[in-house]
């Protein structure tokens, strides 16, 4: 597996500290390869965010060790390796769009073109292009998601990390970023974890989904999705597609023997 | 023109109306001068004195605006201090907030004696002391009320914390900094009428007031009231002015724009 981009083995994440400890999760044994989209789901609390953010960097395991890029998560943190999408945009209303998404970008002291030319061909490929000079204020809140999403890209990093990042949304408005988003990953390669709780949504997406159970948080099962790629609004009409919903639904509910450990992505 | 003109008619109406009634009462009841002059009086006042008022006017306004400065600056950079270094928090945060309990006015005859009772610095720095606590605490929510997101998606990109300052917590900052300098505007010149009645210079609004008081000239002292008040106003309004300029994408402004 010398092709993964994450790996996470043996991590435990507990909060807290004496009695009032809570486990969030625990052994948990993920691989994700070069170019996968990997959902976690499961049910609200089961640490699918916390892994999404020990993944990025922005909280540490308690036990184990995470490799990103054969790096320390920290170190990737530093070379910039991430790019993440929250539920909520999280746009600075005091920068236009072209602004925001240049963001990253001054932060990394890109120069002045570098940045502009970034941000404008980062908005094509979100298809907001006319909407440089706008505030986020006056836009949508599907288009102020797909700034967000142009922000993420606009210094190319390997690893695009998304915690529900449509969940706020409206279901029409959601099924057409998902689109989008597929197009995204198949024009910039780009590997994506992405946090969700909509088996319809996860299956739709991901080329693996990796089931959770409830606190604390294990990786129950990484199922495949060997749907036919590029997926559209005919895969949801797919009776495989179906049938991957289901298998991830009863999955959840526990109906087979939980396994503990070792769960790999297999190499897609 | 005519649009705007219509929007402000009633409190246009208003304003007249009360004046018209504050005259005829007076009339009517025969109400001593002493007690309340007309407007008619006050009006008279006014342009009978009209230089000299402009000069008084313009000498607390100083005040009042070298105290603004005085007090802002120094707000400003302690409270950048407490939320940079939680050491300085601890240390400083307890003072302020004790000195925000201190009536400021009271230390009025002292600034008289530290700074030159005739010198415009002892009431600039009444109110400089005046000020200091509003701006100094707005500043420092706007700086520390910051939404998590953006200071995790500044991590994520290994931001310094240089970065998160200038680019996170600063703009987030201003709308707070606008609505602290835009009350102490108010504040600032109460605080140097005020400190001017403690004694000091005869050509200021406080001790113009006392001294047309006294001489009975109440008509004067109304007409250099309706100077403070005009002073005040205009004040807050160039304060506003500069908010609008410099933060166009706040909230307030966009109201503003779709009214």
């Amino acid at each position: 597996m010398s092709d993964s981009v994450v790996r996470v083995r043996g991590v435990d994440k507990v909060f807290g500290t004496g009695t009032d400890k809570t486990p969030a999760l625990q052994h948990i044994d993920l691989e994700i390869p070069k170019g996968a989209f990997v959902s976690l789901i499961g049910p609200s609390g089961c640490g699918k965010s916390t892994l999404l953010r020990l993944i990025g960097d922005l909280t540490q395991p308690s036990v184990g060790a995470i490799d990103v890029n054969g790096k320390t998560a920290h170190r990737a943190r530093l070379d910039r390796d991430y790019g993440m999408v929250f539920q909520a945009p999280v746009l600075f209303d005091w920068r236009t769009v072209q602004g925001n998404v240049e963001l990253p970008l001054e932060v990394s002291a890109k120069d002045k073109a570098v940045r502009a030319a970034r941000a404008r061909a980062m908005l094509a490929l979100v298809e907001l292009t006319g909407f440089e000079r706008r505030y986020p204020w006056q836009l949508s809140g599907g288009m102020q998601q797909r700034v967000a999403i142009a922000r993420a890209l606009s210094f190319e990093p390997a690893i695009l990390l998304m915690d529900e990042p449509f969940g706020a949304l409206d279901e029409m408005t959601r099924e057409r970023l998902n689109l989008e988003l597929l197009r995204i990953w198949k024009q910039t390669g780009t590997t994506i974890v992405f946090v969700t709780h909509s088996i319809p949504e996860a299956v739709f997406l991901s080329t693996h989904v990796a089931v959770m159970s409830a606190r604390p948080g294990r990786i129950l099962e990484v199922i495949p999705v060997d749907l036919p790629q590029p997926r559209n609004d005919l895969t949801r009409e797919d009776e495989r597609y179906f049938g991957f919903i289901k298998r991830v639904r009863e999955r959840l509910r526990g109906r087979d023997v939980a396994r503990p450990g070792a769960a790999e992505v297999a190499a897609s | 023109m005519s649009k705007r003109f219509a929007y402000n008619a009633p409190a246009v109406l208003v304003f007249v109306g009360v004046l018209g009634l504050w005259e005829l009462a007076v009339r009517a009841f025969g109400i001593q001068q002493f007690l309340l002059p007309p407007p008619s009086s006050i009006a008279g006042a006014f342009v009978e004195h009209f230089d000299e008022l402009v000069t008084v006017g313009r000498n607390t306004l100083t005040e009042a605006v070298g105290g603004l400065l005085i007090g802002g600056v120094a707000a400003l950079v302690v409270a950048f201090a407490i939320a940079r270094w939680a050491t300085a928090s601890r240390a400083l945060l307890p003072f302020a907030i004790a000195a925000n309990s201190v009536p400021i006015i009271a230390f009025a005859p002292i600034m008289n004696n530290w700074f030159g009772i005739l010198s415009p610095l002892s009431k600039m720095m009444v109110v400089a002391v005046l000020v200091f606590f509003p701006i100094m605490i707005n500043t420092l929510r706007g700086l520390t009320l910051v939404d998590q997101g953006s200071l995790e998606l500044m991590r994520s990109y290994a931001a310094t914390e240089l970065a998160i300052f200038t680019k996170v917590r600063l703009p987030n900052a201003l709308p707070y900094i606008f609505t602290a300098f835009k009350v102490s505007a108010t504040l600032s010149l109460i605080g140097a009428i005020v400190a001017e009645y403690f004694g000091g210079s005869r050509s200021a609004l406080g001790q113009f007031i006392i001294t047309e008081a006294a001489f009975f000239r109440f008509a004067n002292a109304w007409a250099a009231i309706v100077v403070a008040s005009v002073v005040s106003i205009a004040f807050f309004l160039i304060i506003l002015a500069i908010e609008r300029v410099a933060i166009p994408w706040h909230t307030s402004a966009r109201i503003a724009d779709s009214s």
